[in-house]
Order: structure tokens, then C-alpha cells, then sequence
């Protein structure tokens, strides 16, 4: 089909300190194997081009990205039309290796937070050390937004990513939205 | 509010990410073992004033347990370690040894 | 009365003035006032009335140890009460009302206490209103609430906004003043990373009132050029109007930054609660003077010395014309010449101290023609609203008056005491100081952090040390200390040289005169805030409260808002003279946070209005919005209860719902409900540990329905588990159920089956899940075609995957109402689209969706389960007659071995029945059925409870299930119920299965 709509149908805001928008659609695999097993590398490198990261990090060319979720979970991220075939070459080629894959591409949404003081607003809602000198382009961090779980991580200056459960998109959405209002920078990053 | 450092992902992190979860290296007793046994592995639980063994989860984090040696009174954590394991590594309980001479948890040092 | 002084006024921009309002009456500050200095200078000192004995009471304090000037702030939704008037700033069109009198502030009915204070003493209350008791309730509480306290809570919703931020540094240093600037750049140098946080909004603190030189330079200048350095920095931050309000464990602490409090422009958040994780914490907190006990030192017009002086030099507000000083110590002669200086009357001062030689201070005061009566003290002060005189004794006397000196303001000065509330909050312990009568820290017994090294070090006069020389010395060592503790080197720079003014000591004076008859004492107070006088801590001691928090809880001393900052060691003194013991014996109350009160909207920060907590959305639940439904809280989750069509009671909608789901055709949104999926080679033997019954046998393409428990036996979940291929299972649980149990799962496989070989992956929100039910549900699927969903090929408790009306999805035969029911899946961002197909395709056919209100009474009308209505984290399986889910084959399931306790095996447990009124009517859901006699306690035994209950629209009668005293084996026995509506409820016990007993509807 093709009309899929994401949790808040691309909503966006801009009038705050930073500017807020739902990502769209995007295709989301999530791996749960052995991160060093030599198949999987291969299975994962077949399919995206990319590497395994290493701990907490990132490793994103293109379409495609590579998540370090823990030491036996990946979150692959491709093109939203794509995973279908994705998830029959990672099963196809892991067949022998024990391992799951999921299409979980409609289960979590994406903000992307711009804007010279968006670490401002991350850094308002989550227990972690945003600034630039501990946070930089490469890193993936777990941690919660307020009362939720999401993961951040920075694939430009002065652009955050945070991905969260799609239930929880409008919540989220009001969260960065409250943390971006007019007159909230703080100028310390 | 403690700081524990995950194991598995090495992130510092503050307790809110955290999820605590008891006393650590409990045996399982199952089907056939004792009333006594059953009945200790269920609800009785070491109450130290000092050293202790207990299990966490990183639960906003990377989502796994892990164990952590922690001194009750002065909060001090003397390291956090695999939860795929029976004991606590001995490294780990002779450091302890060093930093509180004459310790003692369970069978420990 | 009071006036400005054109020389001074060194916070004030002269050429703004700003309106503001006190008590409905118009008055004009300056920009740079604070309310409690443009009260002053337009001769406003009469503040407030005392708590309990309604006493005229005046500005104290310039700063937070403020007791009496608290007034009302704003109106409506800005309203907020019990505001520090010494630390309000002053903006254009301020509303400020003072609190705790009636009918007002001038003239005040509850001063009449005051003459009866005499029979009020510490613990009047206790002793006097505890008899009757019902009188407590009615009579003397709401009369005494009415009388007494601060002021009143705001009626209106708060209009402000408020945000927490998370941040991180090497060192922390709280408090702006000289020495926290010098330990901020003593710390920065190093490349750690600093915050640094000053309450008010100006740096430099005190030194800049009194002056000084650091390295031959001026402290103005000097405090100038270390900001302009440290803003320079970009490993420094500062923040002003930012309180250090409290440290805890491992180096986290809490800074509360005031944004608009200083302003009329409202604009972003008011406050922001800083939420530090520091390495290494510097407590430059500075100290407070305390005031000195004699009779009438309450009177408006008796000040902090200190307090006089800032006036003077930051506000250039002459508090009064005639002032007399009185001290114990040097540092009030400083105020005497600042006053003299300025041109107001130094009538004298009065020094408790007799010295042998004199000071440079004494020295400086007395060549300027100041008159100074040594060893002489105030015997009382004289005056009701204002002072007119004080009368003069000797200090080692009993207070014979000597001499009356007119005059309208008292500035005394009983010594200092460092702030060292901050240091003592997380474990920092205290030694006392001879010299200057003081609790300081005890720098060798520091808080510790996470690795066991102390994490706090105090700096500066927070440190005890008060010459300019002794103090920057200090704040630069700590500074350092800090840095290189946090793990940075710092290269061994001197500390800059502060001048140096020999002063003589103080000695410690708590009572003056020493030997105060009773009448003085009586009228000598402590607290201010609380309206404790040196016979109420007496008192206490004589009626055995020793300890000093207990003597504390009973006198009331140092509660309240401001927190004993200035009563605290002159209550202490007192008390440890009472108890003839010296002051360290008794020791301080603890410190705890905030140093001073922050708002309730700082601490929730961001969680109110609609994100106070998450709610959590399905695919279709706009469309539920958008189609009447009536909302229930199912975990974070947001259910329909029912859809309410216009002209519909609630009640109506759910019995139209579950008459049309068992006629026609039903839908529900079933997405909550959680999806896990478990793979591996396995997974079947570790689902058979997380389930009572055995799932490793079920066959691809079928469903079974599963019960888990903990390992005390007690059930936490059930639901249908269908396995998808040898390797792979997807276990469905309860809405609430999805994280916990997939939170179980990876518990048991992380920690104590870790080498079996499974992957759990939680993929309830991939998917949407609709349930269609009733005689008409196979025939709306077969309208969308594509899929052969008849009797043979999709058999009750199958699934299947496929492209239903070009949707691709799986479809369960599983019911939980006992109709024809499918359970339908598909992703997410396709749920609303394919609901909205269903409703097309069933338009004709009675489609309808229903909520979870008709999802109950469908189950219950079959007498399922429901986890957290029958279940209560007690009950076992076997109290739901459910023995044919529990294995007996399987030699080990989470929970067996608890099945196997004699006390889960005893028929006295209470069991599953139905319940039947006689009348038909709806037995009260929750009801306990009582039994014969009573317990210990003269309540009446019970013998079972209602644990579901509805009215049925099919059966057309109430129906009940519940858990009773071994129910199964008392079938058509009459229990009563009785109702809180006072009526009893009688009730038959039945089978659970009200309807369709036979299974017949479901497997059509």
C-alpha cells in the first residue's frame, strides 16, 4: 500500500529556540545476534555497506545506518521501501547463525531537533552530557527523554536525532516543543 | 542520586536510567528442594551496613543487568560486573578487601 | 523618615524608577532595588505581623536569612506567597501584599495573643487543645489554621512555564561572591570545566560592601576583571539569580535559576532547575551574622547590623536618623562608620566586649566622634511599631537600667556564622571554632562520593575564615584542591594577596544581659519566624526535650521558611546552657535541602498541563477521538471505554456495544495488547519455564493460550502464544503487560539462563491489532477478499498470514468473547486505513466498534479471566480453576515449586465463582461477602470479595464473578454482600460461564 502514515503525519515547528520536525517514514531492522560472530558482520555488511559500530556509536553513509544498541542488538536503518528485501537477504544469509531480525520501522518515529541551541533542548530532557566536548557526530546514546525511553544522536552540528516508541510520538513531540519555547536558550554550549 | 557505570555499554549514567533489582547471586531452587531452601532463595535477603552485592538494569540504556558492589552506608560503588556469573570477581572482592579490611557478605570474601 | 543617600546606592541606576505596589498603597523604587530597600526608603519597615503571637515585625536581614519580610507576590495565576522581600528585585508594577494578619496590617485583632504570651508558651498547643478530641477537628484546628501560619495557598492555576537542565562539570563552585570567584578561577585555569552559581544577581558578594584590596587593587575592580576572565573562558559558566539549593550523592546538586522573577516580562520559562553532576563541589556560601537576644529585639527598626550597612552602601537607604549599635564584636563598627560617613546619627555603641586595647575598628569609630560604652548591653528596647529608644545596662548585669538612649533603629551583631548548610547536606560534618563561637566545617570530614573521596570542599568565610587575606588564600587552595581532585593538574600559582585589618575577637554573647530576669528573657526572641523566645527553648529543656531535635520539633525553632539561618546557634547556645553542657555537645539540627525554598514548579519542570505524563496513542486513536470515545487509562495507554453517540448516556453506548457485538459484528483496538517475539533454537524450553502449561509442543500456524506466574506461584500475565516457525513463537500479553513481560524474559535469559540460546525482541508497536467480533466477522473479511478465512481453513486457535483486500496481514481465530472472532494485524502506519476498510466493508452489516467496557462484559458474560480484576498478584491458577493450563508433564515451570507450598493447596483459599443477585440487580464491584463473627479488631470476618461486575444487556441481570472461601464446592449457597450505599447485596454463587456455556457461538 502505499499510503502509510507516520505517527504525526510530518508535523513540525519552528517558532521555539530550535526547530522540531517528524521525520518521515523510515525503515528500521532490529538485529539480536552475536555483534563479533563473523556471519552476522558479513550478513550486515552485504546488506548496508556498513560496518558493525563499535559501543554507543553510529556509523552512517546514505540511506543507511548502523546502531549500537547493546552488546548483542543493532538497529539498522534503510530506505522505508526497502526492508522487506532486507529482511529476507539478513534471514536468507543468517539462516545457520542464531540470530532475530524484525521489521520494527512502524514501531518507533524520529524527531529531528535543528538549530544553533538544539542541544539546549535535548539537554533540558535528558540525563546526559550533550555538550560538544562529550557528544559529538558518531555517537549513539540510550538514555530516556523526560519519562520516556529514546536515543539521540547528532548526524550534523546543530542537528539532533531522536528516535522513540510511536506511541509515545505525540508526547515526545510536546516534550521538545515545551523544551524549545521562546525564550528558553541557555547559550551554554 | 548514585552514579553507575554499565558494564555492558560503559556509559556513566545517573540511577533514574537505571532499574534497581535486588540482592545479587541468588541460587534458584526449583521443583523437589527443600521448604528451607525454596523458602531462603524466595524471601530471605542479606541486609548489610556496608559492603553488597546487587543487580541493576540498564534499563533506559542498553537494557541489560549487571551487578554492582556497593558499601550501603557511604554509597561508595566499588565496581559494577558481568551478571553472567555466579560470584563476584575476585579482583573486584580484593579491592574491596583493601578499601574495608574484614568485610564480609555471605560467604565472601 | 528614611531617605536616600546621594552618595551611595552602588546597585541602584538612579535615573529608572520603577512603581510598585504594597498593600494596595503606591510607592516608586529604583531600578536595582530590592522590595525590602525600596519598602525602606519609603519608610515602609513595618512588614508583617509574627506567627503566632501576631507581633509587629519589620526588615531583619538584606539577604536570604530574611525571617519576617515575607509578603504575597502577584495576583491569579502569578500569585505566590511567602516571598523574601530582601531578595525580591524590584520591576515596574510589582504587587505585593504583606501576610498573617486580619483585618490588616496596622491593625491587627490577633496581636491580642501577644498579651496573653505569657500563658502561650512552647508547646501551648499540645497541652492546651488535645482535650475533647472532637473539638480538635471542628473547633480549635480551623481556628487556629485561620489564625496562624505564613501566607495562603495560591487558589489559581500556576500561568507559568518551568524546565529542568541536565548538566555536567569538573567543578562545581556555588556562591558568586569573592571567594567563589577566586576558587571558579583558581578551578578554571586547570581546563576543568566549571559552573559557578550565585544566588543573587550580582557578583561579588559582601566584599564589595566592605571594601578591601586584593594584590593593591580595589575589590570592585578586582571582582570586575575575574568576571570579564571567567566569561572569557569557555570552560566557565556563570550563573546568576542561580541558588546552589542543595548537594547530594556522587556529586549531584541542585542550582535553582530565577529567570523572570526580576522582571515584568513573563516571557519563557520562570524558573529552571539545574540538575549538576559535578566532580568536585566548592561550598563559597559565604556567612550570616546572628542577631543578639535582649528584650524587644523584635520591635520593627532593630537590624542586622550588616543588614544597616548594605542598606547604606548597595541601596543608599538610611534605615533610620538615630541609630545605636550593639555588638560583641568588631564587625559592627564598620556599620557605625559607614552611618557616621553618610551623615545619619550614631547615637553609640554599645560593645559587650570590655578590651584592653583598642582595635582599629574601635579605634576608627571613636575618632569619629562615635561614643562607645564598653561591656555595656541593651536592657530593653522600647517601642510598638517602631523603636523610640533602648534602655542601657551593663552586660554582666541583671539589667538595671542605666541610661535611655533615644532612637529608631537598633543595629546589632552577635558574630558570624559561616553558611555551611550546603557542605552538610550530603555528610560534611562540622567542628566547633572557639575563636569565633561558630560551627565550621570540618574539612577532614568531607561528603564522599562514588569512588569513596571526598567530593565537597568549603571555601572562603563558608570556610570560616573572614579577613580578605585569610579568605582568597583559602578560596584559591580550594579552588585548586577541587580541580585536581576532579583530575586535572594545576601549575602552583600563588594565591592573590587580600589586605588585612586586625580586628579584635569577639566574645560570645547569647543573652543580653547575661543575667536577664524573666520578664526580659520572655521577650527575648530566637526565631522570628516562628516566635520562639529564649524561655521557650528553657522550657524545653526543663520538660526533658534535651536533644536538640527534639527541643527543635517542640519550641518550633528553626522551622519554617527561612530555616533557623538565623536563629540556629543562638537557640543552640541557649539550649546548651540550659542543659549545662557545651555547644558542640548538642550540636546542630540537620541540614537539609534547599538552602533556601524553591518552587514546586521547578522541581516538576516540564511535567505538567499535557505532558505531565506520557500518554500513549494507538494507530487509530484520533479517529477514536474524532468518533465519541470516551477515554480509560490502561497503563500509560488511552483506551476507548465506549463511543458515545450524541444523545447516548455512557452506560447506553456499552450496552448498545455488546448487543451488537453478539447480533451483528463488533471491532476494538486491540494494538495495546503486547506482541514478543522469541526465537531461537530454544525458545520453545525457555517458553515452556515462562508459561504454567507446555507451548514447546504447539505446531506452527497454531495459537494456545498460556498462563505465567513468578516464582511465588502468584499469576502476573496470560495470553495466546502462536507459533510462527520451529525457531520462532509470538507471545501475546496483557496491555499493561507488554513491557513488564518482556522485561521478565530478558531478566531470566540475562541472568540465570544465559547460555540457552533465545532472542526476545518487543514488537508491539510495529503493529496494530483489531479484533472483529460476531456472527457477521467472517462475513465483512470475506468482503475484503483475498483470503480464505471459512470454518476448515482458518480453524479457532489458527492463524495466517496473507493479503486481505491488498493489506498484507495476519489474521488470529481467537476469541475472547466467545463469538466468531479474528484478531487482525497489520503495520502500524497502515492501522487507521485498514480500520476504516473493516467499517466500509461492514457498513451493512451492523460494523460497529466497541470499547473496552463491552470487551469486559464479553468476557465476563463467558467468565474469562481478566489479569488485575480476578488476579491480584495472590491469587495462583489454581483459585481460578484454571489446573488444566498447569503441566503436570513438565518437570519445571516458573512458579511450580511454589504451587507445591502447603499454603497454595489449602481449601480455605478463596476461589473463583460466579455471583447472581437475587433482584438481578449489580452486585457493587469490589464488595466483600461477610462471614459469621468478628476478628481481633470487631470488624466483621469476610469470606470473599466481587472481583468483576456488570449488568449484562444479554442476559438482561447483573453479573458477577468473584473469589470466595472454597467457592467451587458451595454452588447456590446465599452470601451477603454489604454495599457503602448501606444497602446489603444478596447473592448466589453459580458456575462463572454465564453464557453460551456450551462454546457453541465461537466455532462457527
Amino acid at each position: 500500500m502505499s499510503d502509510e502514515v507516520s505517527a504525526l503525519g510530518g508535523v513540525t515547528r519552528s517558532e521555539g529556540i530550535a526547530k522540531v520536525t517528524e521525520m518521515p517514514l523510515q525503515g528500521m531492522v532490529t538485529v539480536r545476534g552475536d555483534l563479533s560472530d563473523k556471519v552476522l558482520k558479513k550478513a550486515i555488511l552485504a546488506v548496508t555497506k556498513l560496518e558493525v559500530p563499535v559501543l554507543a556509536e553510529i556509523n552512517q553513509v546514505g540511506e543507511y545506518a548502523l546502531c549500537w544498541m547493546s552488546p548483542d542488538e543493532l538497529l539498522l536503518f534503510c530506505p522505508y521501501a526497502s526492508v522487506e528485501i532486507i529482511l529476507a537477504k539478513l534471514n536468507k544469509s543468517l539462516l545457520k547463525t542464531h540470530s532475530l531480525v524484525a521489521d520494527i520501522s512502524d514501531a518507533r518515529t524520529i524527531f529531528c531537533v535543528s538549530g544553533s541551541m538544539a542541544r539546549d533542548v535535548i539537554a533540558k530532557l535528558a540525563p546526559v552530557d550533550i555538550s560538544p566536548k562529550a557528544f559529538q557526530n558518531g555517537m549513539f546514546r540510550r538514555s530516556r527523554l523526560a519519562q520516556v525511553s529514546a536515543a539521540f544522536w547528532m548526524p550534523a552540528d546543530e542537528v539532533v536525532h531522536v528516535i522513540c516508541f510511536r506511541s509515545h510520538a505525540q508526547y515526545v513531540f510536546t516534550l521538545l516543543k515545551v523544551a524549545a519555547q521562546k525564550g528558553s536558550g541557555l547559550n551554554v554550549f | 542520586m548514585l552514579i553507575l557505570t554499565c558494564p555492558y555499554c560503559g556509559q556513566k549514567s545517573e540511577e533514574t536510567e537505571f532499574h534497581s533489582g535486588g540482592e545479587a547471586h541468588l541460587k534458584r531452587f526449583g521443583p523437589g528442594s527443600t521448604d528451607e531452601d525454596f523458602q531462603e532463595y524466595l524471601f530471605v535477603r542479606e541486609n548489610p551496613k556496608g559492603v553488597h552485592f546487587e543487580r541493576w538494569r540498564h534499563i533506559y540504556g542498553c537494557g541489560k543487568w549487571f551487578h554492582a558492589a556497593r558499601c550501603t552506608t557511604t554509597l561508595e560503588i566499588f565496581g559494577t560486573y558481568s551478571a553472567q556469573t555466579v560470584k563476584p570477581p575476585k579482583e573486584l572482592r580484593d579491592k574491596i578487601s583493601a578499601k574495608r579490611p574484614g568485610w564480609s557478605w555471605r560467604t565472601y570474601p | 523618615m528614611s531617605a536616600r543617600l546621594s552618595a551611595y546606592g552602588r546597585l541602584l541606576n538612579k535615573a529608572r524608577s520603577v512603581n510598585f505596589t504594597f498593600n494596595g498603597k503606591k510607592f516608586r523604587g529604583y531600578e536595582g532595588d530590592t522590595l525590602a530597600s525600596a519598602l525602606l526608603a519609603n519608610g515602609q519597615i513595618l512588614v508583617g505581623r509574627s506567627f503566632k503571637y501576631h507581633r509587629p515585625r519589620g526588615i531583619v536581614a538584606a539577604g536570604v536569612e530574611e525571617p519576617n519580610a515575607l509578603v504575597n507576590l502577584g495576583v491569579e495565576g502569578n500569585f505566590e506567597p511567602n516571598q523574601r522581600a530582601t531578595t525580591t528585585e524590584l520591576f515596574e508594577g510589582l504587587l505585593a501584599t504583606s501576610q498573617n494578619h486580619w483585618p490588616s496590617l496596622e491593625f491587627d485583632l490577633g496581636a491580642l495573643n501577644s498579651k496573653l504570651s505569657r500563658f502561650m508558651p512552647a508547646g501551648f498547643y499540645y497541652k492546651m487543645f488535645i482535650h475533647p478530641r472532637p473539638l480538635w477537628k471542628y473547633v480549635y484546628e480551623p481556628f487556629i489554621r485561620h489564625a496562624a501560619g505564613l501566607g495562603k495557598a495560591p487558589k489559581n492555576r500556576d500561568a507559568d512555564t518551568y524546565e529542568h537542565f541536565y548538566a555536567f562539570c569538573d567543578v562545581l563552585v556555588i556562591g558568586g561572591g569573592i571567594a567563589g570567584l577566586h576558587s571558579a578561577k583558581a578551578a578554571a585555569k586547570s581546563g576543568a570545566r566549571v559552573i559557578v552559581l550565585e544566588q543573587s544577581a550580582h557578583w561579588g558578594g559582601r566584599a564589595l560592601v566592605d571594601g578591601g584590596e586584593v594584590d593593591g587593587s580595589p575589590v570592585d575592580n578586582v571582582v570586575d576583571k575575574l568576571l570579564t576572565e571567567l566569561s572569557s573562558l569557555e570552560n566557565v559558566t556563570l550563573r546568576n539569580r542561580a541558588t546552589g539549593a542543595g548537594i547530594y550523592d556522587h556529586g549531584y546538586a541542585l542550582g535553582y535559576e530565577r529567570l523572570t522573577d526580576h522582571t515584568s516580562d513573563n516571557a519563557g520559562p520562570r524558573h529552571r532547575l539545574w540538575r549538576i553532576r559535578a566532580s568536585h563541589v566548592v561550598t563559597a556560601t559565604g556567612a550570616i551574622e546572628r542577631p543578639l537576644s535582649f528584650s524587644g529585639n523584635d520591635v520593627p527598626g532593630v537590624m542586622l547590623a550588616s543588614a544597616v550597612r548594605d542598606y547604606v552602601v548597595n541601596y543608599g537607604v538610611g534605615v533610620g536618623d538615630r541609630t545605636v549599635i550593639v555588638t560583641n564584636n568588631d564587625d559592627a563598627y564598620r556599620t557605625a562608620i559607614i552611618l557616621k560617613k553618610s551623615g545619619l546619627v550614631v547615637q553609640a555603641i554599645l560593645d559587650a566586649r570590655m578590651l584592653a586595647v583598642d582595635s582599629p575598628l574601635v579605634a576608627e569609630a571613636k575618632s569619629v566622634g562615635i561614643r562607645v560604652l564598653m561591656g555595656h548591653a541593651i536592657s530593653k528596647v522600647l517601642g510598638g511599631k517602631r523603636v523610640t529608644a533602648i534602655e542601657v545596662c551593663s552586660q554582666a548585669g541583671r539589667g538595671t537600667v542605666l541610661e535611655k538612649i533615644e532612637c529608631d533603629t537598633v543595629a546589632m551583631s552577635g558574630g558570624w556564622s559561616p553558611v555551611v548548610h550546603l557542605w552538610s547536606h550530603c555528610g560534611g560534618k562540622l567542628i566547633w571554632d572557639e575563636n569565633f563561637s561558630m560551627f565550621r566545617p570540618d574539612v577532614d570530614k568531607a561528603p564522599k562520593g562514588v569512588d569513596g573521596t571526598a567530593f565537597v570542599s568549603p571555601a572562603g568565610s563558608a570556610n570560616g575564615h573572614f579577613g580578605l587575606m585569610e579568605l582568597i588564600g583559602d578560596a584559591h587552595a580550594m579552588g585548586q584542591g577541587a580541580a585536581e581532585a576532579a583530575g586535572f593538574v594545576c601549575k602552583r600559582a600563588s594565591a592573590p594577596e587580600g589586605s588585612y585589618i586586625e580586628e579584635a575577637p569577639m566574645v560570645p554573647v547569647w543573652l543580653m544581659p547575661q543575667g536577664a530576669n524573666f520578664a526580659l528573657r520572655s521577650k527575648s526572641w530566637l526565631d522570628y519566624q516562628n516566635d520562639v523566645k529564649v524561655t521557650d527553648v528553657q522550657l524545653a529543656a526543663q520538660e526533658g526535650f534535651e536533644s536538640v531535635e527534639h527541643a527543635k520539633r517542640y519550641t518550633t525553632l528553626g522551622m519554617a521558611t527561612d530555616q533557623g539561618k538565623l536563629s540556629n546557634i543562638n537557640g543552640l547556645a541557649i539550649l546548651s546552657d540550659a542543659l549545662n553542657q557545651p555547644i558542640p555537645q548538642t550540636g546542630t539540627t540537620t541540614f537539609r535541602p534547599p538552602y533556601t525554598p524553591i518552587s514546586l514548579g521547578a522541581i516538576a519542570g516540564e511535567a505538567r498541563g499535557e505532558v505531565f505524563q506520557p500518554v500513549r496513542r494507538t494507530p487509530m486513536h484520533d479517529w477514536h477521538d474524532a468518533n465519541g470515545a470516551s477515554w480509560e487509562p490502561v497503563g500509560q495507554w488511552r483506551r476507548p471505554y465506549a463511543y458515545v453517540q450524541p444523545s447516548e448516556s455512557i452506560q447506553d453506548a456499552v450496552m448498545r456495544e455488546v448487543k451488537n457485538t453478539r447480533e451483528n459484528v463488533g471491532l476494538l483496538d486491540a494494538s495495546t495488547l503486547g506482541k514478543i517475539l522469541v526465537k531461537g533454537p530454544d525458545a520453545g524450553k525457555f517458553l515452556d519455564m515462562l508459561y504454567t502449561n507446555v507451548m514447546s509442543t504447539l505446531k506452527s500456524g497454531k495459537c494456545r493460550y498460556g498462563l505465567m506466574c513468578n516464582e511465588n506461584g502468584f499469576l502476573i500475565d496470560d495470553g495466546v502464544v502462536a507459533r510462527i516457525n520451529e525457531e520462532t513463537f509470538l507471545c501475546h500479553t496483557t496491555t499493561g503487560g507488554a513491557e513488564s513481560i518482556y522485561g521478565h524474559m530478558e531478566e531470566w535469559l540475562q541472568t540465570e539462563w544465559w547460555d540457552w540460546n533465545v532472542y526476545v525482541a518487543n514488537v508491539t508497536e510495529q503493529f496494530a491489532q483489531i479484533a472483529l467480533v460476531g456472527p457477521n466477522a467472517r462475513q465483512v473479511l470475506e468482503r475484503l477478499s483475498g483470503m480464505d478465512v471459512s470454518k476448515d481453513a482458518l480453524k479457532f486457535m489458527e492463524w495466517t498470514d496473507g493479503l486481505l483486500g491488498g493489506f498484507d496481514v495476519r489474521i488470529f481465530r481467537i476469541s475472547f468473547s466467545g463469538e466468531l472472532s479474528f484478531e487482525i494485524v497489520i503495520r502500524s502506519s497502515e492501522g487507521q486505513t485498514f480500520w476504516n476498510a473493516l467499517i466500509k466493508a461492514g457498513k451493512d452489516l451492523g460494523i460497529m466498534p466497541y470499547g473496552t467496557e463491552a470487551l469486559h462484559i464479553l468476557r465476563a458474560e463467558k467468565g474469562f479471566i481478566m489479569i488485575g480484576d480476578e488476579t491480584d498478584g495472590t491469587v495462583i491458577p489454581q483459585d481460578l480453576g484454571l489446573h488444566w493450563a498447569l503441566s503436570k508433564k513438565k518437570e519445571d515451570y516458573i512458579g511450580k515449586r511454589a504451587h507445591a507450598r502447603s499454603h497454595m493447596s489449602n481449601p480455605e483459599r478463596w476461589q473463583l465463582v460466579g455471583l447472581e443477585t437475587l433482584d438481578g440487580s449489580v452486585l457493587p464491584d469490589g464488595a466483600y461477602a461477610v462471614a459469621e463473627g468478628v476478628n481481633a479488631n470487631g470488624q466483621n470476618n469476610v469470606q470473599g470479595r466481587v472481583t468483576s461486575s456488570y449488568h449484562s444487556p444479554n442476559l438482561n441481570k447483573g453479573i458477577a464473578m468473584g473469589l470466595v472461601i472454597d467457592g467451587p464446592n458451595r454452588m447456590g449457597q446465599i452470601i451477603d454482600f454489604p454495599g457503602t450505599d448501606g444497602k446489603t447485596y444478596q447473592a448466589k454463587i453459580v458456575n462463572s460461564v454465564f453464557y453460551d456455556p456450551e462454546g457453541e457461538k465461537q466455532n462457527v
